[in-house]
Order: C-alpha cells, then structure tokens, then sequence
C-alpha cells in the first residue's frame, strides 16, 4: 500500500513537471489571479517579447488602486494608479486573459472573486502576485503569493521553480463560543506561534472547529496564513466545499462536474498522513480577539488588558514592545474595553465577504455608529446581495458608509487612509506601522467586533451586545 | 540580471524584527515608477509624519554611507509580496541582508534581482549588528561561491545556499531561460493534465 500522504503532498507531487537533483521542482501552475498591480509582470513578459503561455488560465480584476466612491476609471487622482488600472484592460484585452472589469459587478478584490466565481478549486495550484492569495487554500487549493518577477515566468512559462516547503498541521477541536469567527481563531492561532511561527512551512487547518466553518469563515483562516509566516494555508474540501462551488461560473459543468468531484474527494490527507509539526487549539478557549500592537502576533482577548514590555522574556522582546506600545499611543494595563477608537472599517480580502456583512449587520441593526465608519463589500456581487438581504439599510441607517469593492482602507493604496495618529478598528489582515497610512494605529479584529467599536467609540465585547 | 559573486562593503544593523516589507517601502509608493521609489526606501523609519530626518535611523547616520550589506533580526521582510521591497534596496546599493530568518516571499524575490539573502543563526546575527552598532562604517565580506560571511571581527562563518540559486546568481542567469530549457516536460505535463482533469 502507498504511503499515507497529506492534502499538501499530494497537490504538489501531481504537479511536478521536473525535479531537479538540487532539490528544486518545477511546479505546474494551474490558475494565475492578476491584479492591477500585476502590470509589472506585462512589463517583463513585454521586455524579453513574450507572450503568456496560458491565457485561459488566467483571471484579472482591479482591486489595490480602485477607488471606494466611484467606478469611473477617470476619477482615479493620481496618474501613475490611473494608468494601472487602466493597462488591466489592455494588458488583458491583448493576451485574452478574462477580465471582470471595473463597472462589472463581477469585480472585487482578486481574494474574493476567485471563490466566488468558482475559479479556486481543490487540488489545483494558485498563484497570484499578492501574498494574501493564501486565502484561496480554504477550498483546498495549493494557493502562494509571489512577487513580479515570478509573475513574469509563470505567465511566460506556466510554471514556477520551487523548493518543497515543510507540511504542518494545525487543528483546532472543539466548539467555538457564541459571537467567535474564524477572524477570532486566526488570530488566537498567530496569538500563540507567532508570526514566524509557520515559515517554510504549508499550513493545513484541521480539526472539528475548522471542519464546522463556512467556506467564508475558512477564506479568513487562510488569508492569515501568510500573517503565520506560513506559504500557504489550505482546509481539506468536504461537502461544505462541494456545495459552495456547485453552479459557480468557472465551476465544472455536467459530467465534469461528477469527475471533478470524484477527483476533490481524493485531495484530503490521508488517515495517518504526518506532518513535520503539529499545533493544537481548544476552540473553547478562543475569545473575540482584538490586536493592541504593529505585529498581528499582537493579539489578545477583548477581556484583558494592554500587556506590560517589562513581563517581556527578553530585552529585545521588551524593546520591541515599547516601541509598539510608543507608535500605538497605549498605556500598559489600560483594559481593551477602555480604549477609544476613531475610525472602523469592514472590508478586505480577510472580511469583506456576504457572511462577514452579516455578522456585522446583525450587531449594527437598530444601534447608531459614533464614530466614522465604513463597509466596503469584498466584489460587486457581494454588495448586490448585501443590498438584495436590505444589509445596506441597516448599515446606512446605523450611520456607516456603504462604498464600492476593493481593497480600500486595508492598504490604502487608492487613497483611503486615515489621519496620523488616528486609531481605526479593521477586519483587515495587517496592523503594520503605516498600512493605513502615515502614523495610523490599526487594530485588527472581526467585523461584528468591528461594529461593536463603531457602536460603543471603544472597543467592547460583542458578546454583552447580543 | 547582474550577477554576484563577493561583496565587501559597509554593513548596516537593523535590529527591529519581523520588519515587515511595508517598512521597506511604504504601500503609497508602489504605483510610482521604479525610479520614483528609490527614495522610498524605509521612508517612514526615516522620516518622522511631518518629513524631518529621525537622526537615529541607520541609514540617516553618514557613518553608514556606502552599504551594501543589511543585518537584521528574525523573520527580516515579512508581510507583503511587493517585489520593490528588494528592487527599492537594490537601487540604493544594497545587495545581500543577513537575517536568522526571511519572509518567504521576500526570500525568492532577492533571487530574481541578483540579491542574496543569508540565513545565519540568531546568535551571530545579534553579534554582527552589535559590532556594526560598536563601529559604524565596519565592513563585512561575502563570497558566494565559498560560501562565507565574515565579519568585521575577522570571523568567518559558512551558510547554506542552494545549488540552483547560487549557479543563478554567480552567473547572473534568467530563470525564464532557463525554465524554456524544459518546454518539452511542461508540454508532455499540460497533455496529461489534459486527459486526467479535463475540466480544466
Ligand atoms: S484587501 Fe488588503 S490584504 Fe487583501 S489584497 Fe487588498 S490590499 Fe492586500
């Protein structure tokens, strides 16, 4: 009999085109995502005069430079931006890649269209120039970011020389408590191997907790991954799997369908499959969490309180966290429910999905925002089912702007940022020094906590507003 | 690409770890044309919001003028894929960073730009930055095709370095190249995929 191997093992042996002595494999890719910042892989295929190997296997949308008020191509300010998003339609256009273009309710941030429209399948590989294409592994794709230059190859080659990264498993059993999002576990889960803690490695979220997720509380599970320091993050596809991508436009059609099925069935690790590290975590013990530093590892429970650098282990842990606390303008052992916020936004490709506008729609209904608040849906197909559920009414009358898909504040690349020292609560996926702008104070945590703070001008335990 | 073979150069110490990509060069400043961004390079730790030279950054301090070499802490250039984490160094000079450990993106990037990223333990690492920080504008020396790390207190150390990226670098040889050596394997794979997944 074979050897029991896992989910990770066997996507990658059945897309092995070489395997070189050195260690070194050329790997197939199956699905290449394109955003507008992917028009530097145009540049370099243009360059040396090549043309993309696969067109039909490539997937383009506008998300980083569009802007969150308007649709109009034009409207975009800065030229240089201007000029991205408009060579997706050419760049596109010339090679025949498809297209969901600006003005297209298909349209959205890469992360969230590829599921959505049944692009992301299981056993497939999945690259996109974005490191947050991690995501993509929740339907059991082997899914990794790479920079321009590897953009460039895999559109010249299809391909992409790779080093076989290590297989960990990270299970989390258990229930999770009332009002607790997969948001909630990705960050206990960088919380507690911090965000070193899964590199080289490919992350395989296992465990009843995981299993019990829907495929968009997975999608943010595995977004994160890349926040572990892990390659990718992937989920076995199950039955949940199966009936989210039945009837999706680039799903498989009729017989196909049934192939494709029997195929999935096989992707999951087997019975006894090993892994070269195991983590485990209660889903009981997972609280909604909130991060207080510039590091998503910087995460704790709504419960507690801002940590003191001198409990530090070490003086370079105590230094970092000074330097932390200093940018993020807190006072150690001031509780979290005590800190004010000045601006919320529910968005990115970690939280923008029709579940995530639910949740928080749920906790906005009936309650007034004190404090500038945005929701910015994941694709344009996301916000139309928003407006056909009346979500944008309870968002619009609980006082929250209602704007137009893309990445947004997450990044703020198209000119959404916040003001220097301004503290936002975000249910994106990076509270780095500046993501949001300048001297921003980004605190991560999920969308109905999101609202809880939106509600309250401080952070506060969605449980007790249920 | 331009190749590498040894570098002997100014060193700089950064001692923040998991400096994230969008330390190396804000997200503001990707659309810019590459040689726009040059001077992006660790903007925000450079400058304070209202633009004023924070006197204690490295690379504000004329001791440092010069370097080629970055040594950082752990989990050095996590965070985003932006490739102009490493083209935005390189167009200051700066070729080869020791780190305990990398982002694993920024990782394969510095490859694909003639770039060599070290992995040495913590340990060392700590001690380089503490002699970079003893005597600023000390050097360091790298030679690939030995490859070896020496410090400015004369010590040499060995690191580890893949076959096939060290062949790519020493020769400064393009990977699209040498991936369209094996056209017949990807089109023999792409008939299989045809027949074993045809929904594709
Ligand atoms: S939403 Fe944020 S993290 Fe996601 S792709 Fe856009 S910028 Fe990157």
């Amino acid at each position: 009999m074979a050897a029991a191997r896992t989910m990770f093992e066997k996507i990658w042996q059945r897309h092995v085109v070489v395997d070189r002595d050195d260690g070194y494999t050329l790997l197939y890719i199956d699905r290449h995502l394109m955003h507008d910042g992917s028009a530097a892989g145009f540049a370099k295929l243009r360059e040396r005069n090549m043309k993309l190997r696969r067109p039909d296997r490539g997937f383009a949308t506008p998300d980083h430079y569009v802007r969150s008020d308007s649709r109009d191509v034009a409207d975009i300010v800065d030229p240089h931006h201007r000029k991205l998003v408009e060579a997706i339609r050419t760049n596109t256009a010339e090679s025949g890649v498809t297209l969901f273009d600006l003005g297209d309710e298909r349209q959205g941030i890469a992360h969230v269209v590829g599921p959505e429209q049944g692009v992301t399948q299981p056993g497939l590989t999945l690259v996109c120039g974005d490191s947050h294409t991690s995501t993509h592994g929740a339907l059991g794709a082997l899914a990794f970011g790479i920079g321009s230059s590897e953009v460039a190859h895999v559109m010249a080659t299809q391909c992409l020389w790779q080093r076989k990264p290590k297989a960990m498993r990270i299970s989390v059993d258990g229930t999770l408590g009332e009002g607790i999002t997969g948001k909630d576990v990705i960050l206990a889960i960088i919380a507690k191997i911090g965000t070193a803690g899964a590199v080289g490695h490919v992350i395989e979220y296992a465990g009843s907790a995981i299993r019990g997720l829907s495929i968009e509380g997975r999608l943010t599970v595995c977004n994160m991954s890349i926040e572990a320091g892990g390659k990718a993050g992937m989920v076995a596809p199950d039955d949940t799997t199966i009936a989210y991508l039945k009837g999706r436009p680039f799903s498989p059609k009729e017989s196909e369908w049934d192939k494709a099925v029997a195929f999935w069935r096989t992707v999951p690790s087997d019975e006894g499959a090993t892994f070269d590290r195991d983590v485990s975590l209660d889903a009981a013990s997972i609280t909604p969490m909130v991060t207080w530093g510039t590091s998503p590892e910087d995460a704790l429970s709504i419960t507690g309180r801002i940590p003191e650098p001198s409990t530090a282990p070490d003086t370079a842990k105590k230094d970092s966290m000074k330097r932390a606390l200093d940018y993020m303008g807190l006072v150690p052992g001031t509780p979290l429910e005590q800190v004010p916020v000045d601006r919320v936004f529910i968005g990115s490709c970690t939280n923008s999905r029709i579940e995530d506008l639910r949740a928080a729609a749920k906790v906005a209904k009936g309650r007034k925002v004190v404090i500038p608040s945005w929701v910015v849906a994941g694709s344009g197909l996301v916000k139309k089912q928003a407006e056909a559920e009346g979500l944008d009414k309870i968002f619009v009358e609980a006082g929250f702007e209602w704007r137009e898909p893309g990445c947004s504040m997450c990044v703020g690349m198209n000119g959404d940022t916040g003001k220097p020292q301004q503290r936002i609560a975000s249910t994106s996926n990076r509270n780095f020094i500046g993501r949001q702008g300048p001297g921003v104070r980004t605190h991560l945590l999920s969308p109905a906590m999101a609202v809880a703070a939106a509600v309250s001008g401080h952070f506060a335990d969605v449980r007790k507003l249920a | 690409m331009e190749a590498f073979t040894t570098l002997d150069a100014v060193a700089i110490p950064i001692d923040q770890p998991n400096l994230d990509t969008d330390q190396i060069i804000p997200a503001r400043f990707l659309g810019k044309p590459r040689d726009m961004q040059v001077s992006a390079l660790f903007h925000d730790l450079r400058y304070t919001p209202d633009k004023t030279p924070r006197p204690e950054f490295v690379t504000n301090m004329p001791a440092y003028g010069g370097a080629k070499i970055v040594v950082a802490e752990r989990n050095f250039a996590c965070g985003s894929s932006r490739e102009n984490a490493v083209t935005v160094m390189v167009d200051n000079g700066l070729r080869a960073f020791i780190a305990p450990s990398f982002g694993d993106i920024f990782f394969n990037n510095c490859f694909q730009n003639g770039a060599l990223p070290i992995r040495v333990d913590a340990a060392r690492a700590a001690e380089l930055r503490g002699l970079l920080r003893a005597s600023p504008g000390a050097k360091i020396s790298i030679d690939l095709a030995a490859q070896t790390v020496t410090g400015p207190d004369g010590k040499t150390d060995r690191f580890e370095i893949d076959s096939f990226r060290k062949d790519c670098l020493l020769q400064g040889a393009d990977e699209v190249s040498l991936t369209l050596g094996y056209d017949k394997d990807i089109k023999e794979f792409e008939a299989r995929q045809r027949q074993e997944m045809s929904w594709l």
